[in-house]
C-alpha cells in the first residue's frame, strides 16, 4: 500500500504502466470497431433502407410468409431443445451415476461429434436418412419401402439433435457430478419413491444446467445455417430464408432486417439464460 | 431385480444415442474407402476417392490451414494483450468491452457475414482475397482467446506478480513479455486449440464471405456434398476427420488436466 502511494506521485513506471495497458487494449478496440460494430451498425441501417423504411423490421412479424417461417423456426428450435434435454439428461445422469466397463469409451463416443461443423452434421444425416441412407436401406429390406426424410424439416431436426446432444450431455454430466447425493438419501429415507426423488430433488437441482444448455441448443437451432444448407436449400427456416433473400433475390434490406431480428432473438435467449443461470453461455455452430 | 432392469434400460438407451452419433461417422469412413458404396464393402477397398479429393480439393485444405494459422496469429497478437489489459483495468468499461467482443457468439454467423458484406463488399481487392474470410474468423474466434486467457488471470495473482516485477524496475512491456505471458501459457494454449479448431470447421460465415477462388475446406465439403458422388464426399469428410480429431482429443485432454489441477 505504502509503495503504491509513493510511486503514484513520483515513479515513472506507473504512468507508463497505464499507458501500456491502454496500448494493449487498443488493437482489440480497433479490430472490434472496424470489423464488428461498424458492420453491425451498417446491417441495422440497411434493414431500414427498404421500400417500407423502418417498417421493414416489422415484416418478420406482419408478412404472412416471413411469420410462417419464423414460427416454423421457433417450433423446430423448441422441439430440438426439448428432445435434446430429455435424451441428454437420461444418458448423462446414467453415465455420471454408474461405473461399468466401457464407460469411458461410451463417453468418448457421445462427445466426439463436438467439433463437427454444421455441414458435416448435414452429411451425417444424409448417410442416415438420405436416398442412399441406412434407414432407407433397412426399411426397404424389412418393409419393402424406402424411408427417406433427410431433405425435410425432420432431417434438419435430426441434424440439430446430432449437433446438440454431445454439448448438452457434457453440461448435464458436470451438473450431476456436483449434486449433493445426501439430499436424495434424505428424501428416500423419508419414504419418497424413486420417481418422487427424481422429480422433487434431482430435476430441480439440475434446473440451472437445463436453462444454460437448453438456451444454447435453442439459439443454435434458430441460427445455424450449415446443416440446413447441406440438406436442402428449400427447408423453410429463418437462416435459409435470409440466405435466399440475399443471394437469390438480392433483397438486401429484407435480409438485413431478418438477420437483425434473428440476431436479437438468439442474443435475447442467451442473455435471459445467463441472467437466470449466472454463467456465460454462447451459441455454437 | 428392478434396479437391474432400470440399469439395463438406461444402458440400452445410452447405447442407442451413441449409435446415432457414431454410426453415420463410421458409415462415412467406410464409404470413403469403398469401391462402390451401393454394392457395399465387398466391392473392394480403395484409396482412389481419397486421391480424387486430393486432386480436386487440396487447395481448400491448404487455404483452411493458412486461414486457421493467420486467425491464430491475429487472435494471439490482439487477444492476449487485450485480456491482460481487461483484467488489469477492471471496471465498467472493461466489462462492456468484454460483453461486446463476446456478442459474435450469440449472433448467428450469417448475420455477421451479411454485415461484413454490406460494409466491405464494395472494396473489390479486399473482398476477393482470403483476408476477407480471415476478418470473419477473427471476429468469431476472438472471444474464445480473450476469455480463455482471462480465465487464467483470474486464478493467478497477476497484479502481485506484475507489481513485484515493476518494483524491481522492469518496464511494462518487459514485464508483459517475461512475467505475464509465461503465466498465461495454459490459457493461451487452450484458447489456441479452440481458435484453430473453430476456424478449420467454420462454415456459416465463410460460405457468405468466400469467392470461387477462396474456398476453404468446409466450403469444399458443402460443394462435394451437393455435386459429387457419395464416395468422394465421404473421402473428403474422412480427410476432415483426420485433421480435426487430434485437435479435439488435445482439447479434451487439456480440459481434464485443467479440472485435475
Amino acid at each position: 500500500m505504502q509503495y503504491g502511494a509513493s510511486s503514484r506521485r513520483g515513479a515513472p513506471w506507473l504512468m507508463s504502466h497505464k499507458f501500456f495497458v491502454r496500448l494493449c487494449l487498443l488493437p482489440l478496440v480497433v479490430v472490434t470497431a472496424a470489423f464488428f460494430l461498424l458492420p453491425m451498425a451498417r446491417l441495422a441501417v440497411t434493414g431500414a433502407e427498404g421500400p417500407q423504411g423502418l417498417a421493414g423490421y416489422l415484416a418478420i412479424l406482419v408478412e404472412p410468409r416471413y411469420r410462417a417461417t419464423l414460427i416454423n423456426t421457433v417450433l423446430l428450435a423448441a422441439a430440438t431443445t426439448l428432445v435434446t434435454l430429455i435424451v441428454a439428461t437420461i444418458a448423462g445422469m446414467f453415465l455420471q451415476r454408474h461405473r461399468f466397463p466401457g464407460r469411458a469409451v461410451l463417453i468418448a463416443m457421445l462427445t466426439f461429434p463436438l467439433a463437427f461443423p454444421g455441414v458435416v452434421v448435414g452429411f451425417m444425416i444424409i448417410l442416415l436418412a438420405g436416398r442412399q441412407g441406412l434407414i432407407g436401406d433397412l426399411s426397404n429390406r424389412l418393409a419393402g419401402q424406402k424411408f427417406v426424410f433427410a431433405y425435410s424439416i425432420y432431417g434438419l431436426f435430426l441434424g440439430y439433435l446430432y449437433f446438440s446432444v454431445p454439448r448438452v450431455i457434457l453440461t448435464i454430466m458436470a451438473a450431476v457430478q456436483k449434486l449433493d447425493t445426501g439430499l436424495e438419501d434424505a428424501a428416500r429415507s423419508l419414504g419418497a419413491s424413486p420417481w418422487a426423488v427424481q422429480r422433487d430433488v434431482v430435476l430441480p437441482a439440475l434446473a440451472p444446467a437445463f436453462v444454460a444448455s437448453g438456451a444454447i441448443a435453442f439459439a443454435t437451432a434458430m441460427g445455424a445455417f450449415g446443416t440446413a444448407f447441406t440438406l436442402a436449400t428449400n427447408i423453410d427456416v429463418l437462416p435459409m430464408l435470409i440466405y435466399t433473400e440475399f443471394t437469390l433475390a438480392a433483397n438486401f434490406s429484407t435480409s438485413a432486417a431478418l438477420s437483425v431480428g434473428l440476431g436479437v432473438i438468439t442474443w435475447f435467449i442467451l442473455a435471459l439464460a445467463r441472467s437466470f443461470s449466472g454463467s456465460a453461455v454462447a451459441a455454437a455452430g | 431385480m428392478r434396479d437391474r432392469l432400470i440399469f439395463a434400460g438406461q444402458l440400452l438407451f445410452t447405447l442407442i444415442v451413441a449409435a446415432f452419433l457414431v454410426v453415420p461417422a463410421a458409415l462415412s469412413i467406410v464409404a470413403g474407402v469403398t469401391m462402390s458404396y451401393f454394392r457395399g464393402i465387398s466391392s473392394g477397398v480403395t484409396l482412389q476417392w481419397v486421391a480424387q479429393v486430393w486432386n480436386l480439393y487440396a487447395g481448400t485444405i491448404a487455404l483452411s490451414f493458412l486461414i486457421a494459422l493467420a486467425t491464430l496469429a491475429v487472435t494471439l497478437l490482439v487477444g492476449v494483450p487485450a485480456a491482460y489489459a481487461l483484467h488489469r483495468r477492471g471496471g465498467r468499461l472493461s466489462r462492456i468491452i468484454e460483453e461486446v467482443i463476446t456478442l459474435p457468439l450469440a449472433i448467428p454467423g450469417l448475420a455477421i457475414a451479411l454485415a461484413l458484406l454490406l460494409t466491405y463488399g464494395s472494396f473489390g481487392e479486399f473482398r476477393r482475397s482470403w483476408l476477407f474470410i480471415l476478418v470473419g474468423h477473427v471476429v468469431f474466434t476472438m472471444p474464445f482467446m480473450v476469455r480463455s486467457v482471462m480465465a487464467v488471470f483470474a486464478t493467478v495473482d497477476v497484479r502481485t506478480l506484475d507489481e513485484g516485477a515493476a518494483s524491481l524496475g522492469a518496464p511494462a512491456w518487459r514485464r508483459f513479455r517475461d512475467v505475464i505471458v509465461p503465466n498465461a501459457v495454459p490459457g493461451i494454449l487452450a484458447g489456441s486449440l479452440m481458435v484453430v479448431t473453430l476456424s478449420l470447421g467454420e462454415f456459416n460465415l465463410t460460405w457468405m464471405l468466400h469467392t470461387p477462388l477462396t474456398k476453404t475446406l468446409p466450403i469444399g465439403l458443402a460443394d462435394s456434398y451437393a455435386s459429387m458422388r457419395l464416395e468422394v464426399a465421404s473421402a473428403y469428410t474422412l480427410i476432415f476427420f483426420i485433421m480435426i480429431i487430434p485437435l479435439l482429443v488435445a482439447m479434451q485432454l487439456f480440459a481434464e488436466k485443467g479440472r485435475a489441477t
